[in-house]
């Protein structure tokens, strides 16, 4: 802190000088140590949110911290006991393929395919119709999580489920029955308004006389898409799926519908640790587990950072 | 054979805007054909509707012995080179230019080496292994002619083919479209807002206005007797002088002095009518002296054009009393001062009298060389 307050003062005395020997250091011309404190707000509150909480959970982790009991007066080190303990456990293993489902299912297919289709397909449509998908689109997206729960469970009730209804299958438990394809359902229902509108905003810069070189070439939809719009659109789809799949990776409301049920059937990742960690009290498990979560996330971010880097090489 | 025949072709688009109307015409084969118009006139839209990417709401499209208004723009047998030559920037030159081959299905190695050969004839073999954004304007369109030649059309389709380039490469692409069409024979349709590079290049320039043909005709043609005084005001790199006339006996009283009338014109008109009076600045000669049968004023404005200059006179106002200029084209070296008198005299043959708008005498519906034209659009 004592740092940071000292720069300012380096300011007045030293960049000026500065500037004035190494043309143009930067594009606003503010020198190294005004610049760096533009950035220190914001960086204390990343250091306060973001890296301290990280850190406290990498502490508990490795800890047998608990909600209540003895451990959670005076917890003690235990290693990398609850790590051990994580990789060889069923429950986890089960339940991190299930995630890789639903980010899969829900994410990668669900809302970046079908956000591309009806983005694609209203790309030349203006007026009442295209408002009127969009504005459906994006109310699921708007609306709070519990409400869209609560809607999702009426519509997939087995007694009085609207599905039932519409379907004339009175009785059919969706949510018992199938219950990792409703919560796929659900989120891709869900999800589908950010992927449409990032690929209705990148559609746009795809060159209409691209478009139509190729139509004139006899080339069919899908050739179209192949070679003129998906090379244009590439770096736009990289980024959607790499943040939604970290969304949906981290998402939490499944819980809000199934509650990771019956017998643990959508137990994904988010709703594992908050039952282990809250529900079942152990902190220093949920904790390890958390940052096993936080490695895969980078892990799929690095993934897809690194194909946008390969693609800004060739460009 | 590959002549494009339209008859009665009309496009209205969804917001009601018409902008082709009822229009007729035909291009022979292996002809060089403009269209020419200001911005809205719907010469992109003719062209686009002829490609088949834009669909007609009436007529017909016919593109030598097919009828092709209703096939998509891939069955054609078309080709077309945009204003900003839509080359895919993922693609070397070599994959572009073989972009339709392989759409095509025509195997690798035989595409590649068409590519090849096809680039060799437009002088791009040193770029085939490059990407769009590596070559320059010029370069980029040899390379977008060349994709539309590989898989050799019947017919080009050029928007705006020059307009993308700087003024000196255009000159040089100008010259070198010319000779590429006619080495090739192929029916090419390009369409330009720039009247210049349309008498430069074209065999028959279409001038529209409106959604409607005004003059179908050679450059010369369309430049020595503009069938209408839009065509007249358009074309030309000055515009053409119109005044307000009257028949007077046998002669025109035009700006206060009695003009005869034009040969094509005697016996067309009456006694007492009004007219305009048209003739072009370089169909204008000079005076200092007094001459016969000429207009006369003071000179207002002198503006230096290089090996010519363009000299404005006001000469004396018309009967209504609205005052009038006359610009006439003076070889370097001869060239007035402002506020110096001088008269005009336009040279035998060259000067032209309207009607409302319309072009008075027979050659109003010249004898049009093979093919014979529609220009029923403008009646």
């Amino acid at each position: 802190m004592v740092q940071v307050t000292s720069r300012p003062d380096e300011t007045v005395g030293g960049a000026r000088p500065d500037t004035g020997a190494s043309p143009a250091p930067d594009a606003a011309g503010l020198g190294r140590a005004r610049a760096a404190g533009f950035l220190v707000p914001s960086m204390v509150l990343i250091l306060l949110f973001l890296v301290v909480p990280a850190a406290w959970t990498i502490y508990l982790g490795v800890t047998n911290y608990r909600l209540t009991g003895l451990a959670a007066a005076n917890p003690e080190i235990v290693g990398l006991d609850n790590y051990t303990r994580a990789l060889t456990d069923e429950r986890f293993r089960t339940s991190l393929l299930l995630t890789l489902q639903f980010v899969l299912g829900s994410a990668v297919l669900g809302q970046a395919g079908l956000g591309f289709a009806i983005a694609f397909a209203l790309r030349d449509r203006r007026g009442p119709l295209r408002r009127v998908v969009e504005a459906f689109v994006l109310l699921s997206w708007i609306l709070p999580s519990s409400v869209v729960a609560f809607l999702w469970i009426a519509l997939l009730d087995r007694d009085a489920g609207t599905l039932n209804a519409l379907l004339g299958t009175p009785g059919m438990a969706w949510l018992l029955d199938h219950p990792m394809l409703s919560i796929v359902i659900f989120n891709t229902w869900r999800g589908t308004a950010f992927s449409m509108m990032l690929y209705a905003a990148a559609l746009e810069n795809v060159p209409r006389s691209h478009l139509e070189t190729a139509r004139l070439a006899g080339a069919s939809t899908w050739q179209q898409l192949r070679d003129v719009v998906f090379p244009r659109i590439r770096g736009h789809v990289l980024t959607n799926l790499l943040l939604i799949s970290l969304w949906t990776f981290n998402d939490f409301t499944p819980f809000l519908i199934t509650a990771g049920g019956p017998e643990q059937r959508s137990e994904v990742l988010a709703v594992y640790v908050y039952k282990v960690a809250l529900s079942g009290g152990e902190l220093g498990f949920g904790a390890a587990i958390s940052f096993i979560m936080l490695l895969i996330n980078l892990v799929i971010a690095l993934v897809y950072l690194r194909m946008l880097g390969r693609r800004k090489e060739r460009a | 054979m590959s002549a494009i025949t339209l008859r009665e072709l009309t496009k209205v688009y969804p917001n009601g805007v018409r902008a082709l109307d009822a229009l007729d015409l035909e291009i022979a084969d292996g002809e060089f054909f403009a269209l020419l118009g200001p911005s809205g006139c719907g010469k992109t839209t003719l062209l686009r509707t002829i490609a088949g990417l834009e669909v007609a709401s009436g007529g017909t499209v016919r593109i030598g012995e097919r009828a092709v208004t209703n096939l998509p723009p891939g069955q054609r047998d078309v080709a077309m080179v945009f204003q900003d030559y839509a080359l895919f920037p993922h693609m070397t030159v070599r994959d572009n230019i073989a972009y339709p081959l392989r759409i095509k299905k025509v195997g690798k190695a035989a595409r590649q080496d068409k590519a090849a050969a096809t680039a060799d004839e437009l002088g791009l073999s040193a770029l085939l292994d490059r990407r769009p954004g590596q070559l320059s304007g010029g370069q980029q369109q040899r390379v977008a002619l060349a994709r539309a030649m590989a898989c050799h059309p019947q017919v080009f389709l050029l928007d705006e083919p020059l307009s993308n380039l700087d003024a000196r490469l255009r000159l040089e692409a100008r010259t070198f479209l010319k000779r590429l069409q006619r080495e090739l024979g192929v029916t090419t349709v390009f369409v330009t807002h720039d009247q210049a590079e349309a008498l430069a290049l074209a065999d028959r320039i279409a001038v529209m206005e409106g959604g409607r043909i005004r003059q179908v005709g050679t450059p010369t043609e369309v430049f020595r007797r503009p069938a209408n005084t839009f065509v007249a005001g358009f074309i030309g790199s000055t515009p053409m002088n119109l005044v307000p006339a009257r028949v007077d006996g046998d002669a025109l009283a035009v700006a206060g002095v009695r003009l005869p009338v034009p040969e094509e014109a005697r016996g067309e008109v009456t006694d007492g009518e009004h007219l305009v009076y048209g003739v072009r600045p370089e169909y204008l000669d000079y005076s200092p002296d007094p001459v016969t049968d000429a207009l006369t004023g003071q000179v207002v404005v002198v503006e230096n054009l290089g090996s010519f200059s363009l000299v404005s006179l006001d000469v004396l106002p018309a009967e209504d009393g609205t005052a009038t200029s006359v610009q006439v084209v003076v070889p370097e070296g001869r060239e007035p001062e402002p506020g110096d008198t001088g008269w005009v005299a336009p040279r035998p043959g060259r000067s032209l009298v309207y009607r409302d708008g319309e072009l008075v005498g027979s050659a109003a519906a010249p004898p049009v060389p093979a093919p014979r034209t529609g220009v029923g659009a403008d009646a």
